[in-house]
């Protein structure tokens, strides 16, 4: 496959950046994306120039270092997965692939497209947590059962990768999907509940303070969420913050 | 006698624990704040270890190379953790728990340190539950538990297939609290390059702020590296990109022993290879052994056929395939331990018969699994004469809802239907059971050094069993080190601040910077992959799943030569102000391209075959076992643990005998 | 509490409680438009009813005016909040992906909507209120009906009105069903009710633009 790239430049957070144009020929469709540009990467050293900087670690979908809005999306064309696990077959032959970093007022570029979210981890750190200590002499795990179906559903909330393809795709650059997996997590367990008013006062505030957009309900970050997090959090954690401002 | 003391408690095994927590030294909660800890590493044993200490009143540091501590490695584990709860009543205690794990570990780890990990598995399973870890549950909204490779009992909890994210992120949000609290300050986005030690004590750390560029002074009371396993060594394996075992390697060049760097773990069922432009391998959840059937073609030209793509696997008759594994392990069959299995392959595959382009792949087949879940499905449906398109459906949907996220997996990356054809696996380096050598306290032979997690060696002897690494990394981190660090502190609550402007500090940084200056200014003909990839190839056919003397010797000479050539004429662009991602890989190879040799030695040394360390020349010669792998308890039953002297081939040995008070010295039998 | 006031939650449950006051204004107002078809007569009075029932003009009419500026003036402000909070764009950014066209121009849709409004107020509002409280005209209860066809002669004055109407729809298909996300209503009856606002989101524009066409050729 030969392809030319146009990928967003940008040697450290104060610089101007822009989009360069790189071709590339003798792309596999075996490859996935960060191989590939593991590929361009040999070659640029190999030409004395600056591999491209980009966030990856695990590369089988679960850390959620990796990023990229590739041709106007974020992890690519594919859905339900990182950009790690999306293969170069998903592409053809003489295409032409935007690379781009997530972009947000709350995602400054640390370089190329590597981004700084560590906006999403001040929102962790203002409440994401039950202030259990950790002696382990807590009560035996089978003491309070949990309705099977509040369980899934935390999970189901809990698998956020935090990876922020729900800001980038979000048109507001808003954080309101990735704050409500972690909000409606502990509100539907029971351990959550002692602290849920202060927890969910405490993460949207957070959130606000960091300069995301505000959501307008678009779905976009749904969609484009590689862990499938439903939008009925975002539902849960409106009314999570309605209840705890009356409240509070 | 040996230099090495294990501070092994006295008194009978399941005592010892408690006796010792009873008589340890404890630091007041007032001069608790006075001490500063750091924590290299954020996974499951750097991130508990940091907010229980943290908990406990210590001013806690934490190191890690990603933009969140939530990314640590320990995030991929899919499977699940064990703990002795005996929720299944089925017979399950600590004891059974420690027994499995000494067995599992083919007789090569401390009695005393697993026996520790059986007895508090289960608060770990309290604790996780109590800060919210969604774990699977009943409809009567009890845990739920499944069963893993090489036990009787159903002990492992799990959370989909995402046990180790879940509590890794459950262990980010103790942390969470602590850095809200202040107590715990997150350095991330920066690497450990060198331990400090002052008087023979480890008292910090030189970073790199790896934004900035910036070398930065750590100072603390006590260091503890969580930084995880060396796997990376391989170039392929299932660990993340950046694993890597840079804190272990320069703490060990500072005076802490390196014990078994040879124990590595190959998981059989992972995605083979696809081409020379790959940069990881995927694992598939041991999970699948329960259903799948592993087979190649009993005859080779029908092999070689399906490798020049003129053939399907689906072609083949029943009797046209080999099921070698229930053919060599009637007992265990599919569910053999993973070095077992990964052997089994490697032997088919080297033997002509793999089914992949490169030769190097076995079918993993769930169409018998598909048929009988169909029929049973069908029956409990009540549907009388079921179609066979009817009974596949129903089959696949049972499938699905048990593997659906791995198949799909699979499918993504491979782009085959994997209830149509059978997988394609192959064996991948997963974990390593060698680390740091630490005594029960776990403390490094440099004191005030602690090692947790997979970056100890101490719990897992020569293999480990699935879903025991979560298991190690919180115990170690929630429950062990937070007592046993206390010990050690309590002779430093007149200490006082450490300084970092010191003549210590200064040389560590001077020897930093100079190392970088050096790996800036090769000769530019080679890029770091270039060389990393070389030196996985080494490791992968001379120190792989299976090991020669001939073989290792080569490539102890062959990896020395890599070494050197890569100084000479690596090539790292860029500038080493700033972000600069192949500079931070160059450091890494630096260090794999050391810890090779000294791993190939370990493994010359030791001239028996146990867990994951297979030498041909150690095998069973006859009866039923003929061709397994045969361990020398006589001559091998220590630890070895390898102390620093300039290069890697003039590391000293030291020996930990083992002493096995409370377990009899078997055989694995699988047959 | 102060989260009530100046959170992005509270700003977004205010634009839906708003937009939901307006929608039940609208099916009012249509409810009334929509008598002009059938009977001049019921037309008539009910649009005296409005015009000088004291409840209508002096609480309620205030109110619907607040509620618009309210809308109009919160939904700009987030709009301003959202853009910067993207400050540097994508060179290559595919919204329609993974979004409504709906969805994402909400802000346009809602300017037109603005746009006919200020036809609206100049055809009908401002000379009511000149009307009855400035020139203090005497008050004919028939007066209404007339007004309305007059108003609905010009082709073009029509045809903006149509394509207004167009784009209310437009507004409605996302600003509705969303406005029941937003207030934290996601639950079992959701698809029912996404449902059904979809389908008020085009019938009853659907019925003014009706409403405006029969006037239109029939008279």
């Amino acid at each position: 496959m030969n392809l030319t790239l146009k990928i967003w430049r940008q040697s450290d957070a104060k610089s101007q950046g822009k989009i360069v144009d790189y071709p590339i020929s003798g792309i596999e469709g075996d490859m996935s994306f960060l191989e590939m540009l593991d590929v361009l990467n040999e070659e640029l050293i190999n030409k004395g120039e600056e591999p491209v900087v980009f966030d990856h670690d695990c590369r089988e979908g679960i850390c959620g270092a990796c990023s990229l809005q590739i041709n106007g999306e974020p992890h690519g064309p594919d859905r339900l997965v990182t950009t790690c696990q999306l293969h170069m077959r998903k592409f053809n032959d003489g295409d032409t692939i935007y690379i781009e970093p997530f972009r947000a007022k709350a995602f400054p570029v640390v370089k190329d497209l590597m981004v700084d979210r560590s906006s999403f981890d001040r929102i962790q750190h203002a409440g994401g947590y039950i202030s259990v200590n950790t002696s382990g002499n807590t009560q035996d795990a089978n003491a309070i059962p949990i309705r099977k179906e509040n369980a899934d559903d935390a999970m189901d909330a809990a698998t956020c990768i935090g990876c922020g393809a729900c800001v980038a795709a979000c048109k507001n650059a808003s954080a309101m999907l990735f704050t409500s997996a972690k909000v409606s997590q502990y509100a539907l367990l029971p351990q959550g509940q002692v602290e849920a008013t202060e927890r969910v006062l405490a993460m949207v505030n957070q959130m606000d303070q960091e300069g995301f957009g505000n959501c307008t309900n678009t779905g976009a970050c749904e969609i484009e969420c590689p862990k499938g997090i439903s939008l009925e959090n975002i539902a849960r954690m409106n009314r999570e913050y309605l209840k705890a401002s009356l409240k509070g | 006698m040996s230099i090495l003391d294990s501070k092994i408690p006295e008194g009978p095994l399941a005592d010892k624990w408690t006796k010792h927590k009873n008589t340890i030294n404890l630091v007041n909660p007032a001069n608790k704040r006075n001490i500063d800890i750091i924590v290299v590493g954020t996974g499951l044993a750097g991130g508990s270890a940091a907010a229980s200490l943290a908990e406990l009143g210590y001013n806690v540091k934490t190191f890690c190379y990603s933009d969140s501590p939530r990314r640590a490695h320990s995030i991929a584990a899919q499977g699940g953790i064990n703990a002795a709860k005996n929720y299944q009543g089925d017979g399950d205690s600590s004891y059974r728990l420690f027994y499995d794990t000494v067995k599992g570990g083919d007789y090569r780890s401390r009695e005393a340190n697993v026996h520790r990990l059986a007895e508090v598995s289960g608060n770990i399973i309290d604790q996780c539950v109590a800060q919210g870890v969604p774990f699977a549950r009943d409809y009567g909204g009890l845990l739920d538990n499944r069963s893993f490779g090489g036990v009787l009992v159903s002990r492992t909890f799990y959370a989909k297939g995402q046990t180790g994210q879940q509590l890794l992120l459950g262990a980010y949000s103790a942390m969470n609290r602590q850095i809200n609290r202040g107590k715990i300050q997150p350095f991330n986005r920066h690497e450990m390059l060198d331990l400090v030690k002052v008087d023979g004590k480890a008292r910090g750390i030189i970073a790199r702020n790896l934004v900035t560029g910036e070398i930065e002074r750590h100072s603390a009371h006590a260091v503890v590296l969580a930084s995880g396993g060396y796997g990376n060594v391989f170039f392929l394996s299932t660990n993340a990109m950046g694993s890597n075992v840079m804190a272990a390697w320069r703490a060990h060049r500072r005076g802490a022993f390196f014990a078994n760097p040879c124990y590595t773990q190959i998981h059989p069922t992972c995605i083979p290879v696809s081409g020379d432009h790959q940069s990881k391998l995927t694992l598939m959840s041991e999970s699948l052994r329960n259903d799948g059937r592993i087979w190649v073609p009993k005859r080779k030209e029908d092999a070689e056929a399906i490798r020049a793509g003129k053939l399907k696997p689906t072609q083949l008759s029943e009797e046209e395939r080999d099921y070698y594994l229930e053919r060599r392990y009637p007992a265990f069959g599919n569910l053999v331990p993973r070095d077992v299995a990964s052997r089994a392959a490697k032997e088919r595959c080297d033997a002509g018969f793999g089914v992949n382009k490169t030769g190097e792949a076995v079918y993993l087949d769930f169409a018998s699994a598909i048929q009988r879940y169909g029929n049973e499905k069908a029956l409990t449906s009540g549907i009388h004469n079921p179609s066979k398109e009817e009974i596949t459906r129903l089959g696949e949907e049972v499938v699905e809802s048990k593997y659906g996220n791995l198949f799909q997996m699979y499918e993504k990356i491979v782009d085959e239907n994997p209830y149509k054809t059978p997988m394609m696996i192959y064996p991948a380096v997963h974990y390593t059971m060698g680390g740091l050598w630490v005594d029960y306290n776990l403390q490094t032979t440099v004191p005030g050094c602690y090692a947790a997690g997979e970056a100890n060696f101490s719990d897992h002897g020569a293999n480990r069993l699935g879903a025991s690494a979560l298991m190690q990394g919180l115990a170690d981190g929630y429950f062990v080190l937070p007592y046993t660090i206390g010990d050690y502190l309590s002779e430093d609550i007149r200490t006082g601040k450490i300084p970092t402007d010191t003549p210590e500090f200064d040389q560590a940084e001077k020897e930093v910077t100079d190392r970088i200056q050096k790996l800036m200014s090769g000769s530019g003909q080679h890029s770091v992959d270039f060389y990393h990839k070389k030196l996985g190839k080494i490791m992968w056919n001379k120190c792989g799943m299976s090991r020669n003397e001939q073989g290792l010797k080569e490539a102890i000479d062959e990896i020395a030569a890599l070494r050197e050539d890569f100084w000479k004429n690596v090539k790292v662009p860029g500038t080493p102000s700033g972000m600069n991602p192949e500079l931070e890989k160059a450091g890494r190879v630096a260090d794999f391209l050391e810890l090779g040799e000294l791993f190939a030695k370990d493994a010359l040394h030791r001239n028996e075959s146990c867990g994951g360390h297979f030498r041909e020349e150690s095998v069973e010669q006859e009866g039923l076992q003929k061709g397994e792998a045969l361990r020398d308890d006589i001559n091998f039953k220590y630890v070895a643990a390898w102390e620093y002297k300039g290069e890697p081939k003039d590391a000293q040995l030291h020996k930990e005998e083992l002493v096995f008070e409370n377990i009899e010295l078997k055989t694995r039998s699988y047959k | 509490m102060s989260g009530l006031i100046k959170s992005s939650i509270a700003r977004k449950v205010a634009m839906a409680l708003s937009g939901l006051f307006l929608v039940f204004f609208l099916l009012q107002h249509f409810s009334i438009n929509l008598t002009s078809i059938f009977s001049k007569d019921t037309f008539n009075e009910l649009s005296h009813f409005m015009g000088t029932n004291p409840l209508v003009q002096f609480v309620l009419q205030p109110v619907l005016i607040f509620g618009v500026v309210f809308h109009f003036v919160t939904g700009f402000a987030l709009e301003m909040k959202n853009k910067n909070a993207r400050a540097v764009k994508y060179a290559k950014y595919n919204g329609g992906a993974n979004a409504s066209w709906m969805s994402r121009n909400m802000i346009y849709s809602g300017l037109v909507i603005l746009a006919f409004l200020g036809l609206h107020f100049y055809d009908f509002w401002v000379p009511e209120i000149v009307h009855k409280y400035v020139e203090f005209a005497p008050e004919d209860p028939t007066r209404y009906y007339g007004e309305l066809l007059h108003k609905f002669e010009s082709p073009v004055r029509t045809g903006f009105y149509v394509i207004s109407f167009v784009f209310l729809a437009l507004h409605l298909w996302h600003g509705f069903a969303s406005s029941f996300q937003s207030v934290g209503f996601n639950n079992k009856y959701s698809v029912a009710a996404t449902k059904f606002a979809k389908a008020f989101a085009v019938v009853i524009p659907a019925g003014f633009i009706i409403v405006a066409l029969v006037l239109h050729f029939t008279h």
